[in-house]
Parts: C-alpha cells; sequence; structure tokens
C-alpha cells in the first residue's frame, strides 16, 4: 500500500510527456467508473449514460474557464454541483422504474448528448461542432513541475480525496441504506430506509463523481468537442467497471488503466478493432471471472497465502484463511447491528 | 392543413421502421425480458449483409430474402452461443452481454465495410408523391413492405400452431412446458424472427439514412421510444408506438424551432423518461407486479 503510494508519486519524476498525460488519463477514468460503480455496484442501479455526466462536468469545467475565467481548481467544485443536480433530476423520475428501464432510460441519454451539445440553442456557450479550446495550469506557487506533472499530481489528490470519500460513505450509515437498497429493496424500506430519496441521491453523487472526472479530463485534454462524449464513452466506462469488478472500490483504479491502454493495444493490432476487442473481453468476464479483476486477485491472493503458510503454522494459517473468508460476512453484520 | 397531413403521412413512413424494430425489441423482452440494446446493430449487420450480397451481384429480391435468412440464423445462434448459458444470471450481466454484442457489431461492421458512408438501392425508386417531395415512392414501398409484415405476423400469432405456442411460452413458460410446448425452441425461434425483422427494417431505411456502422443507433433510439409508448409487453402496442413516434417526430421538426434536424433524439428521449414516468406501463402493457 505505502510502496504503491511511493510509487505514484514519484513517477512522475521519472517518467515524462505522453506517458504521464495517460497516466493522468487513467486516473480521471478510474474516478469517473467509481462513480459509476457507486450507483451500480452498491445501490443496484444501472446507467449506460455515463458518458452524459462526463461531458456535463468536461462542459462546465470548460465554459467557466473560457467564457467567466474561472480558476481552473474552481471549476471542480463546480461541475460536480451541476451533475449532482443534473443526476438528482434525472433519478427522481428514474427511481420509479425497475433496473432496465433505468439503463433504458440512460441508453437513450448517452445517444442524444452528442447532437444536444451540437445544437444551435446551446451554441454560443458550447461552440457547436467546434468545442472549446482551454489552456492547461501551470504548477502554483513556482514549484518546479512543468505543466504535465503538477496536473497529474493535482488529477492525484482530487483522485484521493474522492476515492477517501466514496470509502467513508460506504462504511457510513447512508452506505449501508444504499448497500441495502441493492440487496432487497422492499425489505429496505420495511427496515425505515427511504428507497427513493436514497435512490436519487446516489444517482446524484454518482454523476458528481463521474462529472469532476469529465472536468479534470476537460483539463487534462485541453479540449472538450461533442464527439469525444458519444456512446463509446459510455460504453467504455461501462466496460471498465465491469473489468475492475462490480462493487469493489479499488477495482475502478484497475477499470481505469484498462480502458486507457487496452484500447491502444487494440488499435496496434488492427486499426477499428477496439471496440471488438472490448467486447470480446465483456463476454469472457461474464463467463468466466464475474466479480473482475479485483475479485480475481482476492481469489488469487486468498489461495497462495493461504496455501504459502499452511506448511508452516497449521493454526495461524486456517485463522487467517477464515478471517479472510468471513471479513465480509462479520462486516455486514457488524452494519446491521449499527443500523438498528 | 396540407403541410400538417404531408408531415403526418411522412412521420407515419418512418415510423413504419421504428414499428418494425420496436416490434423487435418487444419479441425479445417477451422471450427473456431483458431489452435487447444490439438490436439496431444486429439490424445494420443485416442490411450490410444484403448490401454485399448485391455487390456481389446478386439481385434485390435475392438479397433481401438472403440477408433476412442469414439474419433468422445469427438471431437464434446468438441466443444459443451467448444468451442460453446464463439466462438465470442478474440484469447485469445481461446488459453486458448486450454491450459486448452492440460493440462487436459495430466495430466488425467498421472491419470489415469500412466507415465510408454507402447508398443503398431501393426497389420503389424515388419519384415525389403528391408532387411536393415529402413522401416519395420508396416511401409508400417501405410502409407497405412494413404493413405486409405486421400482418402477417399477426396472422402467424393469431392462427398457427407455432405462433400460439410462441405466445404461451412467453406468457408462462412452466404452464407451457407442462402442455408440450418446446419453450427452449420457442426462445431461440422469437430471437431468429426479431432478427429477420430488425434485417428488414434496416434494409428499409437504408436508402433514406443511407449505409453505414452507426446508422441505426438513432433508430434505435426511436424503436425504444415506440416500444416504450405501447407498453413492453404488446406487440400491438409496439407497432402503434412506433408509428405514433414517427408521427410525433415529424410533427414536432415541423412546428417547433431548431428541434427539426438537430434535436431529433432529445424528443425520443423526452418521450422515453416522460412514458416511464408517467406510465411505466406503456399505453397497452401490463403493469408489473412484485411479488414480495
Amino acid at each position: 500500500m505505502i510502496a504503491g503510494v511511493a510509487l505514484a508519486l514519484l513517477l512522475p519524476l521519472a517518467i515524462k510527456g505522453f506517458f504521464l498525460f495517460q497516466l493522468t488519463l487513467a486516473l480521471i477514468y478510474a474516478v469517473a467508473i467509481l462513480g459509476l460503480n457507486l450507483l451500480t455496484g452498491f445501490n443496484g442501479q444501472f446507467s449506460l449514460g455515463h458518458s452524459a455526466f462526463y461531458a456535463i462536468g468536461a462542459y462546465t469545467a470548460a465554459i467557466l474557464m473560457d467564457q467567466a475565467d474561472v480558476a481552473y481548481y474552481w471549476t471542480l467544485p463546480a461541475a460536480g454541483a451541476a451533475c449532482f443536480i443534473v443526476g438528482f433530476l434525472f433519478g427522481l423520475p428514474a427511481l420509479r422504474l425497475e433496473g432496465l428501464y433505468l439503463a433504458l432510460a440512460t441508453f437513450a441519454l448517452a445517444i442524444a448528448t452528442p447532437q444536444l451539445l451540437k445544437s444551435t440553442p446551446l451554441e454560443p456557450w458550447t461552440g457547436g461542432v467546434q468545442g472549446i479550446v482551454i489552456l492547461k495550469p501551470e504548477a502554483p506557487l513556482g514549484l518546479p513541475l512543468n505543466s504535465d506533472q503538477w496536473l497529474y499530481y493535482f488529477t492525484m489528490l482530487t483522485a484521493a480525496l474522492m476515492y477517501a470519500g466514496a470509502v467513508n460513505l460506504m462504511k457510513s450509515r447512508t452506505g449501508r441504506a444504499i448497500m441495502a437498497i441493492r440487496d432487497n429493496p422492499i425489505a429496505a424500506s420495511a427496515m425505515g430506509v427511504n428507497v427513493a430519496l436514497y435512490k436519487s441521491l446516489t444517482f446524484g453523487v454518482s454523476a458528481l463523481y463521474t462529472g469532476v472526472a469529465g472536468a479534470l479530463g476537460a483539463l487534462t485534454v485541453q479540449f472538450v468537442a461533442p464527439d469525444s462524449f458519444t456512446f463509446n464513452l459510455a460504453i467504455a466506462l461501462f466496460v471498465g467497471l465491469v473489468i475492475g469488478g462490480v462493487g469493489s472500490i479499488p477495482g475502478t483504479l484497475l477499470g481505469g488503466l484498462f480502458i486507457l491502454f487496452v484500447p491502444n493495444i487494440a488499435e496496434e493490432l488492427s486499426k477499428g478493432l477496439a471496440q471488438a476487442v472490448y467486447g470480446f473481453i465483456l463476454i469472457a468476464v461474464i463467463y468466466l471471472m464475474p466479480s473482475g479483476a479485483a475479485g480475481l486477485i482476492r481469489l488469487i491472493v486468498g489461495r497462495t497465502a493461504r496455501s504459502r503458510s499452511q506448511p508452516v503454522h497449521f493454526e495461524t494459517a486456517s485463522r487467517s484463511a477464515r478471517l479472510t473468508r468471513e471479513t465480509p460476512m462479520s462486516s455486514s453484520t457488524s452494519g446491521d447491528e449499527n443500523a438498528k | 392543413m396540407d403541410l400538417f397531413l404531408h408531415q403526418a403521412l411522412a412521420g407515419l413512413a418512418t415510423g413504419s421502421i421504428y414499428a418494425c424494430l420496436a416490434l423487435a425489441i418487444v419479441m425479445i423482452y417477451a422471450a427473456i425480458n431483458h431489452l435487447n440494446f444490439a438490436q439496431g446493430e444486429m439490424a445494420m449487420f443485416s442490411t450490410f449483409i444484403a448490401w454485399q450480397l448485391m455487390q456481389w451481384g446478386a439481385p434485390y429480391l435475392l438479397a433481401f430474402v438472403g440477408a433476412a435468412a442469414f439474419s433468422f440464423v445469427a438471431g437464434i445462434a446468438v441466443e444459443r452461443v451467448l444468451f442460453r448459458p446464463i439466462h438465470k444470471a442478474p440484469v447485469l450481466s445481461h446488459i453486458v452481454l448486450f454491450i459486448a454484442l452492440f460493440a462487436i457489431l459495430n466495430s466488425l461492421a467498421g472491419f470489415i465495410w469500412d466507415y465510408n458512408v454507402k447508398s443503398f438501392p431501393t426497389p420503389f425508386g424515388s419519384r415525389s408523391l403528391f408532387g411536393n417531395g415529402l413522401v416519395s415512392s420508396h416511401d409508400a414501398g417501405m410502409m407497405g413492405v412494413a404493413f405486409t409484415m405486421l400482418v402477417l405476423l399477426y396472422v402467424f400469432f393469431r392462427h398457427t400452431r407455432i405462433g400460439l405456442a410462441m405466445r404461451a411460452a412467453a406468457a408462462n413458460p412452466e404452464s407451457a412446458r407442462l402442455a408440450g410446448v418446446r419453450v427452449g425452441r420457442m426462445i431461440s425461434l422469437g430471437w431468429g424472427m426479431a432478427a429477420a425483422i430488425g434485417a428488414v427494417a434496416g434494409i428499409m431505411i437504408a436508402p433514406v439514412v443511407f449505409l453505414d456502422p452507426n446508422m441505426m443507433t438513432s433508430i434505435l433510439v426511436y424503436g425504444f421510444a415506440g416500444a416504450v409508448v405501447g407498453g413492453l409487453t404488446s406487440p400491438g402496442g409496439a407497432v402503434f408506438g412506433g408509428l405514433a413516434v414517427g408521427i410525433i417526430e415529424n410533427l414536432a421538426g415541423t412546428y417547433i424551432p431548431y428541434v427539426g434536424r438537430e434535436l431529433r433524439l432529445t424528443i425520443a428521449l423526452f418521450i422515453i423518461v416522460a412514458v416511464l414516468t408517467a406510465k411505466p406501463s406503456g399505453l397497452f402493457g401490463r403493469a408489473i407486479v412484485t411479488r414480495v
């Protein structure tokens, strides 16, 4: 854990330019996927339209910087707030809907978004098909970093805050209510959880995460245009969610790395086949490892830990195995007690 | 008034295609209780097959029948290979597979036939009827084909043994199985027929929207809107909904500024959200009841 943090902090000093830019983007995608995961993995609602919230976040940041000369760091809360409101409002009708219908409504949202961004009434703000070009932020306080490095650290700091927020949210009373709705909405409402409120709140928070990621994405790419936010982006986020593991917070990091780097590799193999590669990987995941990469790692770590320690000290080994196996159960029972 | 009537008629023409797609969606929904997000891409792929057959020198009719037959078989194959093994899996697994299918077909079509927009022939010619360019002879022919197919399907489901068995299998699989209906085969048949209907819809609309791998995405959204308006559990409702959505789209495009060319998809989104909010079961659908 500490080694990982140290590596992530020192990395920008070792690598430069394009690769650093890619890592920053991967981190941004991870935050967007985290938003989607809060909704799907923890609340059991489906969205095929998170590209729309990513777009709203990106456009909020770009418009604020372009038209109102707002400092770049203020665009993140603004983008988050805008997306929270839109997500909450979209969630309000959506919460009357079963999972499938919500997927349908968000599917239509994702497909309608690029056209909406190009439309004439919005053109004075969005710049229509041309999009908006913005400037890269410089490192503050005379820090000896170029703007790529600074942006990496800035993204990293934001992401760290948002991950901490997500972990704490899911450990809280609110988080337990959110998960209870996923596991059994009827039982949750019988326990006194306001299902409608929590569902639309979760939708709002999920949109907020993805919107902040969108704003960071706009800062990093320095450019927003309607065709960057097509249904393909929604597919990519969804792929990242499934690959990383539905309901796993650390898995979203793997998901972010995956959707950034795998298409590049696939494009090298054959141009235009990236989407097909996504498709085949998705099918493989559903059939072979439904809990995603995070689940696979948990499985491997669990097995090797057990087989390695078993011959040395039988008693501790069996105890640790029991611990790893029972953690989720014991945490959920303690959660129930707290909820009461 | 003249403009209104002509616009409504033009809307009816595209609406007949939406109706076909909505019907295909509803048929698969009836069979497996899931929405086929890849329905549009399946139709697009079938249309490319027809185009390829014509490039190889096949006459129009042969290409049409060949593509429909190919789609029928491919639809069954997709059901058998991809969806049969996970039929008890949760909603998420199904959505993932549909998205996977969507991505694969879209990318594969682009890979095989490239992303350049291609024109697609029509057997009906493109003369303008009524002399104002709104309704062409292709539109009329498209409506004719769609309505013929819908009537045939109606007869099939009402008056043939196998159509009745399919309805039984969709309505109550356990009872149908006890009565000797091969439910698994009926589900495959539903997929095959839905894929073939989609192929016909794709071939009919291709001369209007031109042929490229992304041609069906927006049409699929309209198909969904039609299915939702009519109610996902009602085939007749889906047809009505598809036609209604086609007319609404055209009239809104005529009378509301900007909406016409630029915000067509937003209308569909609006219709979907409005219907799902106000009356999730649609106009003709059964309300969904959960057993506690």
